[in-house]
């Protein structure tokens, strides 16, 4: 597909044309045979409808302004010939500035993965007509604006593969967004941007940002089948750690041991990616290494200035150095976090357990009015209910 | 394939009349970069102009098939828009670069369709 839309510069006819290639080879290979080079089948029998499409639209009279072509368009597949790898520009493009954020990740678990639309409107919890008509536009934004499928020049290749990582690590968080009912997590899609992510670090196996994304969404992705039961969020303390995926958290451990300190985004994703590690290291919680992993916190905190990375690192903090070290650093985080009920939520938990009932349970009420989800707010409120005062002796 | 670079709002700079005449001259060379730049990557200027400001406009708008002429721009964020160019480029990257070269307007990119 990615040669397909570099040679052609139409991405809104080579969808179909390689449909209609991929049906024609389940018609005849059954019968003829599969051919010596079926990728080079599929190509050439999809660049031949593309082919056919833009004489049609030359016939009828209509212009096609994006038919720059290339001298190597001409050439159909031989049998035997590799087919040049073309996924990073495509991977380029579905991530382009120039598009809206929200469509980028999208075309890029389309066009990239083959993620179904339904799919990815699932993952991103929008209805499938909305999801379906925002792929549309940005494919027709990438004709109509004349955006290149190449590699940009080289000074800017950092910047933009920094905007493709970001967009990745949207499509995953996406998929542990709580949800509603049994799409309360969403892993098996966030999964699928763990391929992208995958298919990235093949293509560039020493870019840092690639990288560290990388290792970061293996280690995250592979607690998976331990953080939801019954409806319910299991909290890392929690977790069944016998149902984390040893080989991808050693594959992930593997990629960002051998990373060394970087800066700007990589930095960002190596630190969060080493955050990762500690808990994956840790064979029961009461093992975790907190120290290490407040320290970690402490310069993602200095590196990004962020108040949610803040008030991890309080968490952090709290267990490695007690409730009272955690409670300090919350101070001065309502300006920067006023909508957040996780800052409450950490608070009422902080402050519960240094014993201050009353500042804990007003801190659970705030935490429960400004939580709109559903699944998170339950939580909440049995969190408080463990609180109320006949449980204290 | 055409593109219509519409230069608007000094994001960083000062107004035209609010610059030095070095100043001024530092811009203009700017634009003289750009168009040396535009010829350097194969790229025709079609066509370029300065724009009178914001407040010499006239708007017409014509709503139940009556035309009323008032005082302009249309919007506020018309106000602001300086000058344009209409390139051709082979892509939308392409003009990106070229558009590093100029003063550090806000810049609307447009392909422009052909109709004929």
């Amino acid at each position: 597909m990615s040669l397909l839309v570099a040679r052609s510069r139409r991405l809104d006819l080579v969808e179909d044309a390689l449909a209609e290639a991929f049906a024609r080879a389940a018609a005849r290979w059954p019968v003829d045979g599969v051919p010596a080079n079926p990728a080079g089948w599929l190509y050439t029998t999809a660049h031949r409808q593309v082919v056919g499409r833009l004489r049609g639209e030359a016939v009828a009279g209509r212009k096609a302004p994006l038919l720059a072509v290339r001298a190597d368009w001409a050439a159909p597949a031989e049998p035997g010939d590799e087919l040049p790898d073309e996924r990073l520009h495509l991977i380029l493009l579905c991530c382009h500035p120039a598009l809206p954020v929200e469509s980028r990740s999208a075309l890029a678990l389309r066009l990239v993965i083959g993620t179904p639309t339904e799919q990815i409107a699932r993952l991103f919890l929008v209805p499938t007509p909305t999801m379906a008509a925002r792929i549309t536009r940005a494919k027709q934004k990438i004709t109509a604006a004349g955006i290149p499928l190449g590699a940009p020049a080289a000074d800017e290749l950092a910047g933009r593969l920094d905007e493709v990582c970001r967009t990745i690590y949207l499509a995953f968080t996406a998929g542990y967004t709580p949800g509603a009912g049994p799409d309360l997590l969403r892993a098996d899609l966030a999964g699928d941007a763990v391929e992208l992510a995958a298919v990235l670090r093949q293509l560039l196996p020493r870019a840092p940002q690639v990288v560290a994304l990388h290792a970061l969404l293996l280690l995250q992705h592979s607690r998976r089948d331990a953080r939801a039961s019954d409806g319910a969020l299991v909290t890392l303390a929690d977790q069944d750690r016998s149902r984390w995926r040893r080989d991808e958290i050693e594959l992930g451990l593997g990629l960002v041991g051998r990373l060394p300190p970087v800066g700007g985004y990589a930095e960002e994703l190596r630190l969060q990616a080493l955050i990762a590690a500690e808990h994956a290291r840790a064979r029961r919680a009461a093992d975790t290494d907190w120290a290490i992993i407040a320290g970690r916190y402490a310069e993602l905190e200095s590196l990004t200035g962020s108040a949610v990375v803040r008030l991890n690192r309080a968490v952090a903090v709290a267990e490695a150095d007690g409730p009272r070290a955690g409670l300090a650093l919350l101070d001065g985080l309502d300006d920067h976090l006023p909508a957040s009920h996780r800052l409450h939520a950490v608070r009422a938990e902080l402050a519960g357990r240094t014993g201050d009932t009353a500042v804990a349970l007003a801190a659970y009420e705030r935490a429960i009015r400004l939580c709109t989800n559903d699944v998170e707010r339950t939580h909440l409120e049995s969190r408080r209910a463990q609180l109320s005062p006949r449980r204290d002796r | 394939m055409k593109y219509f670079v519409l230069l608007a709002g000094m994001g960083e700079g000062k107004p035209w009349d609010a610059l030095t005449p070095e100043e001024q001259e530092a811009e203009m060379a700017k634009h003289y970069a750009f168009a040396e730049a535009c010829e350097a990557r194969g790229v025709a200027i079609v066509s370029g102009e300065a724009l009178g400001e914001g407040h010499t406009a006239t708007t017409l708008r014509t709503r139940d098939g009556e035309m009323t002429i008032t005082d302009g721009p249309f919007a506020e964020a018309a106000e602001q828009i300086g000058g344009y160019y209409v390139l051709d480029a082979p892509d939308l990257d392409t003009v990106i670069e070229l558009c590093r070269v100029l003063p550090p307007y806000d810049i609307d990119i447009r392909p422009v369709i052909d109709v004929g």
